[in-house]
């Protein structure tokens, strides 16, 4: 018996370990077919110039409309997120400290709407630009890639937040500090490495969600100028250009699959060094 | 109170060698134990009498602690834990054995500060031991669980409801589960690291209850940081200090006549 | 304060009411229940049944399942019993990059890789022919993209096993196997179920990937080798010709509602089962 239970966990430390190898080696590979297809493409035109003869069939130039396109909207979003999300993720873990319950059902919402897939996000943003008349524009790009960041925002901000030990409250508030002075002073300075965490999460979200701005954001050659005109973004640059007949214009596709994967990897690795590096200067 | 074995001096080398003529359940040669850079346990030699209790007491931090996990080699969970020497549960060094490390660690049952009970129902708690030994007979289960159920006085408390989770009982009773899970895997020895840190005071006092019950077939080895504890339940005592074992000996010349400065101090001190 | 969290509140429920608005008129004039379980796709003609697509979903979605589902039980046990924490640690980082990866990005290396593999590998050794667009595409392209999630809750659900509960089985005689059997992957049953219904529920709404590899045929079948049509892939895909069909444009906002409903739905029963879990 004990041959078989010596058996039984060799064949299962072989199997686990070849599970978790395995998905770096995933990790490894899709990032090196991206590059090996992207980086052949990417020269210099391809980033400073914008796509003539349209989009879907002219060869020249590069993709400079999707990049711009796609910094304008995930710049907007996460500062329209910020300017709803923090406060919100601060009257969480300031004012409801006390509210347990309040806190736990609150935060089970948040999480419900983290589950929301993008296209019912991008079918809203749709609906709404309907209603209000407006066209497929940055606005409606901004305003929907907003509506989906915000949640992953207030999140992960207050996820961070809420580790902060509650005697600093207590402690504040027998300084005499009121409320929302204290929120934003005590915990803006702990939480701070949270807070860039968030927006970097919030942002390469942001960046890179296709079905957002599908129906919202419009596509076009051009670079926008104002909020009414449509957008080009990265995702979308990549789903339109795959499929042409034209190899150039496939080219173009493999290198804003190139550029949005390294923005991803940058905001990926940049998140997880800074929230290791602020957090040695955090109270424990 | 502190059981007088008639036949021994109050001389702890006396003690020592009156067990030299009858085989020491536990020795301990050359202990060390490092983590990391800290050099935990410095050099320690002991010899653990048997069917006696003895207490393992000191300041936190002493490495009383890790002086129990190393006796059951439970050390090999904390992989920053170095551990050098030897310690021989009666005829085998558990820590340089390479096989039947499991079936050596049978020969002593734990018992921790926080009652951890397994995820499974009460009945299955107290049957995981026997049948990790291979056992399939049903009545032979059944019977080594109320047996051991009863010993700790849980059979009547529990028998109706044998199959309910084990985290349904209140913390006493989980402490106790946890003993009569020890026992039933027929243990000669019961390692003991603060089991009443964390019960009410009634519960406290039916396990130290317990200990003098079991002292007769069991030796048991009790890590405390409670002075009173040790002088109510300690046959031997070996009081530590940073990672040293500084005295030990018969608990009434310990406290009542303490050699040692750090001895003195933690007397003092030390409630 | 108080009215952003509000109003950051109210916005599933705007959503839902925005949505159903707009679906309102294909509810109206076709009862639910024929919506839902017709299979009669023709627009034009004014049929709305929007049974392949649901099945499309379902298929994909449980078919990611059991593929990711394995792996990351295995690679979460290894990494959090077995392997040394260096390995966990630097784990830590590709799980990041994986859940960051967009999902636009999943389908290209869809497109280059596995759709070939299909085609050119797995179809001749089950004797088939496939364009290698197919479900099992789909399929095996959400299952990466679920893992990271439902591995970052499973090691989270493994490291909060106290190891006293491992000294206490080891105590007893078990060897280290058959602790991390009986005492961590036992003692997390809830956890790693609700792991499991968060990568659900992120399978069943994911569009972008899975619509450049899957297909996108109108049919309901159980040959993964065949090309499918999930319900997220009808949406973005059609609302191009949404407004010139009368009609089409309150179906694929149905489409949306259906799918917001369902996901949520999902999420919140599992959640749910969290929070009472970690009340212990």
């Amino acid at each position: 018996m004990k041959r078989r239970k010596i058996i039984e966990e060799t064949i299962f430390r072989i199997i686990s370990a070849f599970a978790a190898y395995s998905l770096i080696a995933i990790l490894a590979f899709i990032i090196f077919i991206i590059f090996l297809k992207g980086f052949r493409a990417l020269n210099l035109d391809m980033v400073t110039k914008i796509p003539k003869g349209g989009f879907y069939y002219g060869g020249e130039g590069g993709v400079l409309n999707a990049i711009v396109g796609s910094l304008y909207i995930a710049f907007g979003a996460t500062f329209i997120a910020i300017l709803v999300g923090m406060p919100a993720a601060l009257y969480i873990n300031v004012h409801l400290i006390r509210l347990r319950r309040t806190q736990n059902f609150i935060r089970y919402l948040l999480d419900a709407l983290w589950g929301i897939p993008s296209i019912v996000y991008g079918a809203f943003g749709f609906t709404l630009m309907l209603f209000f008349g407006m066209n497929a524009s940055l606005l409606a790009g901004i305003i929907t890639v907003a509506l989906l960041i915000t949640p992953i925002m207030v999140r992960t901000f207050d996820e961070v937040l809420s580790t902060i030990p509650k005697g600093l409250h207590e402690a504040t508030l027998a300084l005499g500090s009121t409320n929302t002075e204290m929120a934003f002073k005590v915990m803006l300075k702990q939480g701070f490495s949270g807070f860039i965490t968030a927006v970097l999460l919030s942002f390469g979200r942001g960046i890179g969600d296709a079905a957002s701005v599908l129906f919202t954001a419009g596509y076009t050659d051009l670079i926008p100028v104002n909020l009414d005109e449509p957008a080009a973004t990265l995702p979308l640059a990549i789903f339109f250009q795959l499929s042409s007949p034209i190899p150039e214009v496939r080219e173009r596709a493999f290198a804003s699959a190139a550029i949005l994967t390294i923005i991803i990897l940058i905001i990926s690795l940049g998140a997880r060094y800074l929230s290791k590096k602020y957090s040695k200067t955090i109270l424990r | 109170m502190v059981s007088n074995t008639g036949t021994m001096t109050e001389q702890h080398s006396e003690v020592i060698s009156k067990q030299e003529e009858t085989s020491s359940i536990l020795r301990i040669d050359n202990l060390n134990v490092y983590a990391d850079k800290n050099h935990i346990l410095k050099d320690i030699n002991l010899i653990i009498p048997k069917n006696k209790v003895t207490v393992l007491l000191g300041p936190s931090g002493c490495g009383k602690t890790t002086l129990l996990k190393a006796m059951n080699r439970l050390t090999d969970l904390y992989k920053e834990l170095k551990v050098d020497g030897h310690i021989y549960i009666e005829e085998d060094d558990i820590l340089n054995a390479t096989k039947n490390i499991p079936v050596i660690r049978q020969k002593m049952g734990l018992l921790s500060q926080r009652p951890y009970p397994l995820p499974v129902s009460i009945y299955k708690n107290v049957a995981y031991g026997i049948k990790l030994k291979g056992i399939r007979d049903k009545k032979l289960i059944d019977y080594s669980v109320e047996r051991n159920l009863r010993e700790v006085g849980l059979w009547d408390e529990v028998k109706n409801r044998l199959n309910s989770p084990a985290t349904s009982l209140s913390i006493g009773q989980q402490q106790r589960l946890c003993l009569a899970r020890g026992l039933a895997v027929k243990p000669r020895i019961i390692l003991a690291d603060e089991p009443t840190s964390a019960l009410d005071p009634i519960s406290s006092k039916i396990i130290e209850n317990l200990f003098k019950k079991l002292e007769q077939h069991y030796t048991i080895i009790l890590v405390t940081h409670v002075l009173r504890q040790a002088i109510r339940l300690a046959d031997h005592v070996v009081f530590m200090s940073f990672g040293e074992i500084i005295e030990q000996g018969q608990p009434d010349e310990l406290f009542n006549n303490p050699k040692t400065e750090k001895l003195k101090e933690y007397i003092i001190h030390g409630n | 304060m108080v009215t952003t969290l509000v109003t950051i509140l109210l916005i599933p429920l705007i959503i839902g009411v925005g949505l159903y608005f707009k679906a309102a008129p294909i509810i109206e004039n076709q009862s639910l229940w024929q919506l839902i379980t017709s299979s009669n796709w023709a627009p034009s003609k004014g049929n709305f049944g929007f049974w392949p697509f649901i099945a499309g979903s379902l298929y994909v979605t449980i078919l990611s399942f059991i593929l990711a589902a394995p792996v990351c039980l295995f690679a979460a046990i290894y990494l959090t019993q077995f392997s040394s924490s260096k390995l966990l640690q630097f784990m830590h980082p590709v799980i990041d990059i994986l859940a960051g990866l967009p999902s636009v990005i999943y389908g290209v290396w869809g497109i280059l890789i596995i759709v070939p593999l299909i085609s050119d590998l797995l179809a001749p050794i089950f004797n088939t022919n496939s364009s290698g667009y197919s479900l099992f595409a789909g399929g095996i392209v959400l299952a990466i993209m679920c893992i990271p999630y439902m591995l970052n809750m499973m090691i989270e659900v493994f490291n909060t096993v106290p190891i006293g509960m491992k000294e206490a089985s080891l105590s007893l005689g078990a060897t280290y196997w058959e602790s991390v059997k009986h005492v961590v992957v036992r003692g997390s049953y809830p956890g790693i179920i609700s792991a499991c219904g968060l990568g659900i529920a992120k399978a069943f709404g994911e569009t972008i990937a899975v619509m450049m590899v899957v297909g996108n045929r109108i049919q309901v079948t159980l040959n993964p080798f065949e090309a499918g049509y999930p319900l997220p892939a009808l949406i973005a895909n059609n609302y191009g010709e949404m407004l010139s069909i009368p009609m089409y444009d309150s179906a694929l906002m149905f489409a949306a509602l259906l799918l917001l409903v369902i996901i949520l739905l999902i999420n919140l029963v599992f959640r749910y089962f969290i929070y009472k879990t970690q009340k212990r």
